[in-house]
This record gives C-alpha cells, sequence and structure tokens, in this order.
C-alpha cells in the first residue's frame, strides 16, 4: 500500500469515526479505538503487521503529551504536589503491584513472572486518561490532580521497572535492554553494560544537562528563531527540543516520555511556552489519535473469540482490582465522593507501556509467548472500556453531585485576569497600570525584545502572534475577564477584536483605535471600549498650548473637555454615514460640524456681559430683590 | 512679621472685574502668597502634601472667592475635604493649624442689605459660612469675622472698587505686620464695618 492510500485510509477513518463519536458524547478517544477497530480486525484495510510499526510511531504523540504538561506546570507546581505524587502514586504502584502480583501467584505462576505481570499491569493509560480529562475539562478537580499525580509517578516508575526486567527472567536470558514506550524499535542504550552506579550518574548528568540546556541556551536561541518571524521554523525548532530530548534520554535508557516532561517543566517560565504549546498541540493531537487507531487496529479478534471469556475475565479482573485499590487510595486520601468515583474508574485500565514492557517480557523469557499475546489483547480491551468508565462517572455520578461540584469551583477562585495584546508605547504604559494595581496580567508581543524587556521587569509576558487563535486560548482568554487590544497594525487589530467577540463571547474588550474610522471598524467588530490612541494626549498637548498663549489653567481645561464633549457628539453623529459609505454627506457633516464647533468654542468669548453664560451664575443682585 | 497665605478660587476669573482687581492688589504686597487654585489644579487633583507643607509655612489664611450659593466655589471646599486631614488638621497628633487664623474675603452677588436678619437671607454673611468657621475652630484657628464685597459686579461702575482694594491691602499688610487687633476682628460680625477700629497702627511702609 502506498503512502497516500495509508494515510487517506487513517485519516478518512479518524475523520468519520471521531467525529459520530463526539456527536453521541463518547469523547474522542473511543471514537479513535473504533476507527481502529473499523479498518483493523473488522474492514482488514490494513494489516496487523502495518500496525505495530503506526503504533510505534504514534506513541511519540505519547511524548509530545507528557512534553505539554510539562509546559503548563511549573517547577514550583510539581514542588507543591509532591506528596500527592509520592504518597498517592507510590501508594498506587505499590499496592496494584501486590495485589495483581498475589493474584496472578494464585493463578498458579512462578513469582517472577507474576511480579512483572503485576508491576506492567499497575500502570494507568497516561495518553487516554489525561486526553479525556482535558477534553472534559477535568484536570483542575481534585480527581482529576490526583490522576494526574498518579500518572505522573508511574511514568517515573518505569524507568526502575526496566530495569528489574532482566532480573526477573526466568526462561533462557537473553540481553535485555532497557527502552521506553516512544522506541519506534527498541534499542541497546549507550550506558549498557556499565556498572549500575555509574548508570546512574550519567542519568543524572543527563537530566542536569536539560535543564541547563534549557534555561541558558534554549531561550536565546528561540529568541533568534522568532525574531525570523517565520512560524514553520518556530513550530521546527519547538519539535527539534521535544525530538532532541526523547534521543538524548533514550540513549541513556530512559523513558523519552519522562525526558519531555522535563524539558517542558524547563520552557514552562520562558515567555516561548505559549507559542510553543500551540505549535505542537496538533501534532500531538494527530499522533495520540493515530496512536489510539493502531490499538484499536491490533486488536486480534481470532484470539479474542477463541479465548473470549478468559481475555474478558483478565480485562474485568484488572479493572476491579485496580479501581478498589484507586478507591481505597481516595479515601484514605479524602478526596470528596465524586472526585473518588473520578479517580477510581479513571484510572483502573492498564497503560500503553503493558504493550511495550510484555512485549519486552515475551523476547526476555519472563513471560511464557502465549501468555503475552491474551495479556496485550486484556490491556487492549481495558482501554477500550475506559471511555465507558468515564461516561459511567458521568451518567451516574456526576448529576449527582452538581451542588458540591459548584462548591468545589467556589473554593478555589479564579482570579480576574487581563490578557494585553500588544505592549508596544499603548500596551505598556496599560500593563504597568495593571500590575500596580494587582491585577493578573498575560502579555502577548510578537516582537521577541520587546518581550525579554518587559520580562526583565516581572511581567508574565509571551512571544507569539496575537491574532492566532490558538495562541489567544493558550495565553488563557479563555478565563480572561478583560483582552486589551492594543496591536500597532489596524487591521491586525480588528481581526483580533472580531476573533474575541465571537470565539469568547464573556470577555471584555477594551481597544485602542487609530483615528476615527477606525473607532467605527473596532466597533462593528464587537469591542466594548475604544479610544483613540492618540486623542487624549493631543488635548493634553492642546491645553498646554491655550495656557502658553496666556489661558487661564482652568479656563484651558474648560475649552479641552469642550472640545471633548463636542467631538464624541461628532463621532455619533457621523458613525451612520461611515456606514453608510463616506459620499458627499459624510464631508458634509464633517465641514457642519466644525463649524458648530467654532461656535460652541467662541460663543462664550464673543457674548457680552450681559448674555446668559452657561457656567457659574449663581444669583446676582436682580435674582434677589425679585 | 506673620506669613500671609491667600488661596484664591474662581472658575472665572475673566468674568470677575472685582476679584481680578483684589487679586492684582494681593499680588502686590511683599510677603504675602498668593495662589490660584483653580490655575494650580484646574483638573482638580490637589497635591495634598504640598498644600499641607504650604500651610505649615503660614501663620495667616486667607481664602478669597466668590459666593456660590452660600458657600465658595467647589474646588475650595475639595480643597479643605482633601488637606484638612486626620493627623494634620485634627486628631490628637493633628495640630498643625492649631493658633493660626482663617480669613474669608468674599464677593457677593447681592447688596449687603440682603445679608440682614431683617433682610433677602436673613442671615449675615458670617451666619452663612458657619461650616468655615465650624471647620476651623474643629482645626485649632481663630477665625475672624469675613470681608464682603457686596454688589460686586456692580462695584467697578458704582465707582467703589477702589475703595475697596485700597481696604483690601490695608487688612492683608496689617494681617503681615501684626497691627490687626485680632481679638476684636473675631468677635464681630462683619470685618468691613470696623476696619479702622481694628488695624491699631499706622502700616509699616513696605
Amino acid at each position: 500500500m502506498g503512502f497516500f492510500q495509508d494515510a487517506f485510509i487513517y485519516l478518512l477513518a479518524a475523520v468519520v469515526a471521531v467525529t459520530v463519536s463526539h456527536r453521541l458524547g463518547l469523547g474522542s478517544v473511543l471514537g479513535y479505538l473504533f476507527a481502529g477497530i473499523a479498518i483493523g480486525p473488522v474492514l482488514g484495510v490494513v494489516a496487523g503487521a502495518d500496525t505495530e510499526t503506526v503504533k510505534h510511531f504514534a506513541e511519540f504523540g505519547v511524548v509530545i503529551m507528557l512534553f505539554l504538561i510539562g509546559l503548563e506546570l511549573e517547577p514550583q507546581m510539581i514542588w507543591r504536589m509532591r506528596w500527592q505524587l509520592l504518597g498517592l502514586g507510590g501508594l498506587q504502584v505499590l499496592l496494584t503491584t501486590t495485589a495483581l502480583t498475589a493474584a496472578v501467584m494464585a493463578a498458579g505462576f512462578v513469582w517472577q513472572t507474576a511480579l512483572v505481570i503485576g508491576m506492567t499491569l499497575a500502570l494507568s493509560s497516561t495518553a487516554i486518561v489525561l486526553q479525556t480529562l482535558n477534553e472534559k475539562g477535568w484536570m483542575r478537580s481534585r480527581g482529576g490532580q490526583s490522576s494526574f499525580s498518579v500518572l505522573l509517578f508511574q511514568d517515573i516508575a518505569v524507568i526502575p521497572m526496566l530495569a528489574l526486567l532482566p532480573l526477573l527472567a526466568v526462561g533462557d536470558p537473553i540481553a535485555l535492554v532497557p527502552g521506553n514506550a516512544a522506541d519506534p524499535a527498541p534499542h541497546g542504550s549507550l550506558i549498557d553494560g556499565y556498572p549500575g552506579w555509574f548508570q546512574t550518574l550519567v542519568i543524572v548528568a543527563t537530566i542536569a544537562f536539560i535543564i541547563l540546556t534549557g534555561r541558558f541556551l534554549v531561550r536565546p536561541a528561540f529568541r533568534l528563531i522568532a525574531a525570523a518571524q517565520m512560524r514553520e521554523l518556530f513550530t521546527a525548532a519547538a519539535l527539534l527540543i521535544v525530538v532532541a530530548t526523547s534521543l538524548l534520554m533514550d540513549l541513556v535508557g530512559v523513558s523519552a516520555a519522562l525526558g519531555a516532561f522535563l524539558a517542558g517543566v524547563v520552557l514552562s517560565t520562558s515567555e516561548y511556552r505559549h507559542a510553543i504549546e500551540s505549535d505542537i498541540e496538533p501534532f500531538k493531537g494527530l499522533l495520540l489519535g493515530l496512536f489510539f487507531i493502531s490499538v484499536g487496529a491490533g486488536i486480534d479478534f481470532g484470539l479474542l473469540f477463541s479465548e473470549f471469556f478468559l481475555i474478558i475475565g483478565i480485562a474485568l479482573g484488572i479493572i476491579l482490582v485496580k479501581a478498589l485499590v484507586l478507591l481505597a487510595l481516595a479515601g484514605i486520601f479524602r478526596l470528596p465522593w465524586q472526585d473518588t468515583w473520578m479517580f477510581g474508574l479513571g484510572l483502573a485500565q492498564a497503560g500503553e507501556f503493558a504493550f511495550v514492557l510484555f512485549g519486552f517480557a515475551g523476547s526476555s523469557g519472563a513471560i511464557a509467548g502465549g501468555l503475552v499475546e491474551i495479556l496485550i489483547l486484556s490491556v487492549a480491551v481495558t482501554m477500550l472500556l475506559t471511555p465507558l468508565m468515564f461516561i459511567l462517572f458521568e451518567r451516574y455520578v456526576l448529576p449527582r453531585t452538581v451542588s458540591s461540584v459548584s462548591r468545589e469551583a467556589d473554593e478555589i477562585p479564579e482570579p480576574g485576569t487581563v490578557v494585553i495584546a500588544g505592549v508596544g508605547r499603548v500596551g505598556q504604559i496599560i500593563a504597568r497600570l495593571l500590575m500596580a494595581e494587582g491585577y493578573k496580567i498575560v502579555v502577548l508581543d510578537h516582537d521577541p525584545n520587546l518581550v525579554e524587556r518587559m520580562r526583565q521587569t516581572g511581567v508574565h509576558s509571551y512571544y507569539g502572534d496575537a491574532t492566532r487563535p490558538d495562541l489567544l486560548e493558550a495565553a488563557g482568554l479563555g478565563e480572561a475577564e478583560v483582552l486589551v487590544a492594543a496591536l500597532d497594525d489596524q487591521d491586525q487589530q480588528t481581526s483580533l477584536v472580531r476573533h474575541v467577540s465571537e470565539h469568547f463571547p464573556k470577555c471584555r474588550i477594551v481597544a485602542r483605535a487609530f483615528d476615527r474610522h477606525h473607532l467605527y471598524e473596532l466597533e462593528k467588530a464587537g469591542a466594548h471600549v475604544i479610544e483613540r490612541e492618540v486623542f487624549e494626549g493631543a488635548l493634553a498637548l492642546g491645553r498646554h498650548t491655550l495656557k502658553e498663549l496666556g489661558l487661564h489653567p482652568f479656563r484651558a481645561e474648560q475649552k479641552v473637555r469642550a472640545f471633548r464633549r463636542h467631538d464624541q457628539q461628532t463621532v455619533d453623529i457621523l458613525r451612520e454615514h461611515w456606514a453608510a459609505g463616506m459620499g458627499n454627506k459624510y464631508i458634509t457633516a464633517v465641514r457642519t460640524r466644525l463649524d458648530e464647533l467654532m461656535q460652541v468654542m467662541r460663543s462664550d468669548r464673543l457674548a457680552g456681559k450681559n448674555l446668559p453664560d452657561r457656567e457659574w451664575t449663581p444669583p446676582r443682585g436682580e435674582d434677589a430683590e425679585r | 512679621m506673620a506669613r500671609v497665605l491667600v488661596l484664591f478660587a474662581h472658575p472665572r476669573t475673566d468674568r470677575s472685574v472685582a476679584n481680578t482687581a483684589l487679586m492684582a492688589a494681593a499680588r502686590a504686597i511683599d510677603g504675602v502668597t498668593f495662589a490660584d487654585l483653580y490655575a494650580e489644579y484646574p483638573d482638580f487633583d490637589i497635591d495634598i502634601d504640598r498644600e499641607q507643607q504650604r500651610l505649615q509655612e503660614t501663620d495667616i489664611l486667607v481664602f478669597q472667592h466668590p459666593v456660590y450659593w452660600y458657600s465658595s466655589p467647589a474646588l475650595l471646599k475639595e480643597w479643605q475635604d482633601l488637606v484638612f486631614e486626620h493627623g494634620f488638621a485634627y486628631g490628637s497628633e493633628g495640630t498643625a493649624l492649631a493658633g493660626k487664623s482663617l480669613l474669608q474675603v468674599a464677593t457677593c452677588g447681592t447688596a449687603r442689605e440682603a445679608y440682614r436678619k431683617r433682610g433677602k437671607y436673613e442671615n449675615e454673611l458670617r451666619t452663612m459660612f458657619s461650616p468655615f468657621e465650624q471647620t476651623a475652630k474643629f482645626c485649632g484657628m481663630h477665625y475672624l469675622a469675613p470681608f464682603g464685597v457686596f454688589s460686586a459686579e456692580d462695584a467697578a461702575e458704582e465707582k467703589r472698587l477702589d475703595g475697596i482694594v485700597s481696604d483690601y491691602s490695608r487688612l492683608l499688610t496689617a494681617l503681615r505686620d501684626g497691627t490687626l487687633d485680632l481679638e476684636r476682628a473675631a468677635a464681630v460680625p462683619l470685618l468691613n464695618d470696623v476696619l479702622d477700629e481694628v488695624i491699631t497702627a499706622e502700616p509699616a511702609a513696605v
């Protein structure tokens, strides 16, 4: 099959299945899995062997996902999570491994085999769970945070598990190598065969290297790349970071996903965070989709039907044991009721690492070949059942806890934030004002030097083109209370306002206009408050000029106020002419307004003593005599 | 020599012949500081620290203003609201104004007769200004009887203005030189009536 044909089949299946699944409210993961089943076992348009290759390629999606998760987690946040990570995560892996190992031993296997199976099945699917939590918007709930802690701990736990695997081989000792989920083909790391302490040292040095490089080398490099103003170059550089980190971690035999996560965390405090995020996001989505498709396509229906009850039994057993352990842990850690169920049902499946680990275990002789296939199939079934578990949670647990969910939300009120698009002469002043008032602001600009300068003054600034919808999303416009549109390009400014007013109707838009015409355009585009950027500055200079000409400062102020009032009326009057296309009528109206202005401004000076003045007219002598 | 500060508050100096003349007279006296509040704070954004500093360097404070609805123009009220702070003007540590004197020089639209018990307004000018007087007392200041310029708009036409301006100069000079009987000036309803009596000696040559 040619490349185009393959691509056509995968993409078509994904588009159709995910659309249908989404319509039915089943989420994208189940859609991808069914797309895979449809093109693999059912229609047979892709061969089983092909799907293995595709799956290994697609596992890079998991790596990118962890990179993106890291990008959203600042180091302080991980530090705050440390007890949850070690406590919840550590206990989950320990207890589940023990329980499953005991169960397998009870079925009559030797302890080594049982331990390999137990610890492998203790891991859950980072890809499915995080994708679902993000999709449903549950990441910030306590259940979501606890799930994430456990998944992160599991990702770290893979490293010692890979190291243990060769020691547990009961069959012929074949030289085994630690690999990872993202390996297209498992191969040896550079430091194999060296003593353990040396391997550890190399791994620690590598991690230190990644952190230092991320801190001191990547940011200046990105500044240069961003200055080139070529989006695809930036995307390529972002992908390069993920691939380079994966490759490096791979060479020293550590999980590429973990390395990517680390790289993400290192870059999470940089100004390029949002730009990288929105550039890489589509790759993650597609590759993860491909990964789920390959899982579905790889299901061996022949074996499934011949050993149907055994496989379903094992799958249900895995889910039952894991869910029980998780529910117990949720109880110990005092999670609220609905979070307990989200946590318990959500993490009950076996993860994608199982495919890799069982693969190794099979080739190393730790588990017999026939059993490996049955186990892999059982793992696939647990993954297939996961979206159903989430549906169960959504249909039966959530509806009963609506009140407590909203109470939860009240406990952590999100502070009102302001996104400032463009920090040139206008945006900078607004940013300083809001910062001084203690508001949380996020600043976006496409000039890397400006962003760098703002960063140095302690402003949360990010590099990126503010007219890009995905970047606005990444910068948190969904939660922002106000957008300050302060771009220095008229057309970009208008399209930014139009986009935000359409897609974020709750966000108030304060916009900088260039002149009256632009003001009308911005009004039409949906801005709520508009100021002509030079208007107030020009009036101030005008006031100073009047003072220089000998006018009393307060009179000058009064003149400026009168002018401003008249001008604002002019804006209102000319609006309809502008909308009608600025023909002769517009020009006539402008002239009329100008004449009126002269009258308004001069009437006071020409007025004789006996003419009534408008301002400051308390009773005079003749008034009191009446 | 006492330090005299005249705070002048008029939003339309260009329309007031009387105030323009009074202002020129006050500005001409050495040792008297003249401040046009509407010129200094056209946007009403009063610099409290600066004003308090200025008060601390003052012994006798003069409010010169037209009468608007039986009171002063808005900026002078704003000035008092902001500058007479707790801890500065009043309160256990607010003694900055204690012992100083306050005099109001007010141009009135109506005739003297309106400001009588049986006149149009049924009250003396000083009674009308009781909020100022109480404020001054609250801050430990001596409140002197107000100096009124009645039917101010017609003063020039009726050839009264020169006399009024010269009285104002004498008043400010006497305040500066300490030749004004503050006790008596505080006791009467209107300073105009007793000006010759309260100025005790010839003012020193300027």
